[in-house]
């Protein structure tokens, strides 16, 4: 083999050996996370080997009684209320306002939409407190409520921005020719541009369903009774206790809580990784 | 190629004046029926909220009696006589400036390594390294992160295998924010994955031309990639700063819930949810809000300032 092919030859390889070393070290904590939950107490700390001796199923039967009380079906069912509402509201309220910006016109759209990119940048913190007082004034503090209802305000304008992206790159052609049938904008929007603007809206709904899963800081914010309690928020109660007796239990519950997650990712890997890249791209 | 385009999308052409005017009076109102989840949400949850977080800034507030008007004392406190306001934002500041130019140059390499692969391969590992992207934000790893390098934890154990003795990272106040920054790197994937997309639409004539004049792989990466990457780069700069100054769930869980050992994870989101919610100092939180505010706010302004300079938008040539 002379240099010439030998350099060809190490040019195949050598990125797929990169890329598989990689992928090992990026994975590790994932097989380690699979590993533990099945680890019988006494080998988390003494055993080195990654792989239990044998598979301590008990560990999730204990994770599956769920934490002060309170099943694991209710803590996944009350997520899902969550993350399923937050869908529904992100959806609707971002693609009607994101149809406005990308369609019609009126007074003020310059400001509007300079408004609503500027708050992209506009940290979560500063709106934290006094939406967390409005909702107490209204009550609301230890329900559903300040999780789901923003949703359908489009207060993340990271998806209308997204939507109205998508929108601009449709064709004008057929909402014209649905204008001069005699469709109205409400017609035009629902029938046409939305039907379209699906593979944007699958993207939005994949998110959104992927960050009220795991959010934490608002869901720790607003409840408070364990029965109204989350995944994350049943997961949280672990944080306090750093002994490693309740490892398997504990990483027992995390595998559930993430299972989701990694449903979502097989499932829709396409939308999220095409999602992800036209954000960046598409001006 | 342009990134972050902040015009509204150009008028469409009208009519005759009178014609004109009377369809925009006609056109309006379905616009703002549209627009009327957006507006309330941004007025009443949004602006609203921004208002009366700038006036608690002022005040002493804890929620159940009237606020107290204070004048500029939460912020002279924050700026004078606080050292655990100081601590956090060390801590923030150590952990964005490590960990964002990690991660790029990680999700970088990782883009051009992949560019090189066959489509299926590139394929399959755009999505495998894309998926911690997804999991790294939950509770879930935020608490095997605290295991693997807590006290006999995988990672010290491997360190200290090959001769690296550093103990437990998560007890130790030097090393405990380099678990939350190594939790950042790890997510390097959902930049790679716009890079890749970036790298992509480079004309692979521009290599040509290139290697006709002579340029080896370093001079094309500089000379060619780095110039019509920068739109991106600055994209995936601003996006990755302004999230790594709000970074919660992670800091919250390595350290117990509590900032430690020692505040050295107390990162600034932490401080200011223990300075208003446990603490209930809500004014004091508020402050330390609007001035994260006002820090987000210079340093993208002197990013977009700065990327006159080395941001190269090829549409925009000889402009």
């Amino acid at each position: 083999m002379n240099a010439a092919t030998f350099g060809v030859a190490r040019r195949k390889w050598l990125p797929h050996a990169i890329a598989v070393v990689s992928l090992l070290i990026l994975l590790y904590p994932l097989v380690w996370l699979l590993a533990t939950s099945l680890k019988p107490a006494d080998e988390v700390v003494t055993s080195l080997d990654l792989w239990p001796s044998h598979l301590e199923w008990s560990n999730y039967t204990t994770a599956l009684e769920g934490v002060s009380g309170v099943s694991i079906t209710r803590l996944f069912g009350n997520t899902l209320l969550i993350a399923g509402g937050a869908v529904i509201g992100n959806v609707l309220s971002c693609s009607l306002a994101a149809y406005a910006f990308a369609r019609l016109r009126f007074r003020m759209r310059k400001v509007m939409f300079a408004f609503m990119v500027a708050t992209l940048m506009l940290p979560h913190h500063v709106v934290l407190i006094p939406q967390y007082i409005i909702f107490n004034r209204l009550g609301l503090v230890d329900t559903y409520w300040p999780l789901i209802l923003p949703k359908f305000l489009a207060t993340e304008a990271f998806f209308v921005f997204l939507i109205v992206q998508f929108m601009r790159g449709l064709p004008r052609e057929l909402e014209e020719s649905a204008r001069i049938d005699g469709c109205g904008p409400f017609r035009t929007y629902w029938s046409i541009t939305l039907p379209l603007s699906r593979p944007a809206l699958i993207t939005t709904a994949i998110f959104t369903f992927l960050w009220a899963w795991n959010d934490f800081l608002t869901q720790m914010i607003y409840l408070f009774a364990p029965e109204k309690f989350t995944v994350t928020l049943a997961l949280r109660s672990f944080v306090d206790q750093s002994s490693t007796s309740a490892y398997g239990p504990m990483f027992a519950m995390s595998v559930i809580s993430v299972l989701p997650i990694v449903l979502f990712f097989f499932v829709f890997q396409r939308y999220l990784v095409q999602g992800m890249a036209t954000s960046g791209l598409k001006g | 190629m342009s990134t972050l385009s902040t015009s509204a999308p150009a008028r469409a052409p009208r009519g005759t004046v009178t014609e004109g005017r009377r369809r925009v009076r006609e056109k309006q109102w379905p616009a703002y029926v549209f627009l009327s989840p957006w507006m309330l949400g941004a007025g009443v949850l949004t602006l609203l909220p921004m208002a009366v977080s700038l006036y608690l800034s002022f005040t002493d507030y804890n929620l159940f009696d009237p606020p107290q008007w204070v004048g500029l004392r939460n912020y002279a406190e924050m700026l004078a006589g606080d050292p655990r306001y100081w601590r956090s934002v060390g801590t923030t500041m150590l952990y964005v400036v490590v960990a964002v130019p990690l991660k790029l140059a990680l999700a970088l390499g990782a883009a051009m390594l992949l560019k090189n692969l066959s489509s299926r391969g590139r394929g399959f590992y755009r999505s495998a390294f894309y998926a911690p992207s997804l999991l790294g934000a939950s509770m879930s790893i935020a608490l095997v992160w605290r295991a693997l390098f807590n006290d006999g934890g995988s990672v010290p154990d491997v360190l200290g295998s090959i001769g690296i003795d550093t103990g437990g990272w998560v007890g130790n106040p030097n090393l405990a924010v380099f678990a939350v920054v190594l939790l950042a790197v790890w997510q390097f994937g959902a930049p790679m994955v716009i890079f890749l997309a970036g790298l992509q639409q480079i004309s692979p004539d521009l290599y040509e031309a290139a290697s006709l004049d002579g340029a080896g792989a370093w001079r094309k990466f500089v000379s060619v990639t780095v110039p019509m990457l920068s739109p991106v780069v600055f994209f995936n700069l601003v996006l990755e700063i302004i999230q790594s100054f709000q970074v919660f769930t992670p800091a919250f869980a390595i350290s117990g819930g509590k900032g430690g050992p020692a505040d050295s994870t107390m990162f600034y989101t932490l401080y200011l949810y223990e300075r208003g919610f446990t603490a209930s100092h809500m004014g004091y939180a508020a402050a330390m809000a609007w001035l994260l505010l006002i820090a987000i706010g210079v340093v993208t302004v002197i990013l977009f300032r700065t990327s006159r300079s080395w941001v190269f938008y090829a549409d925009e040539e000889g402009r």
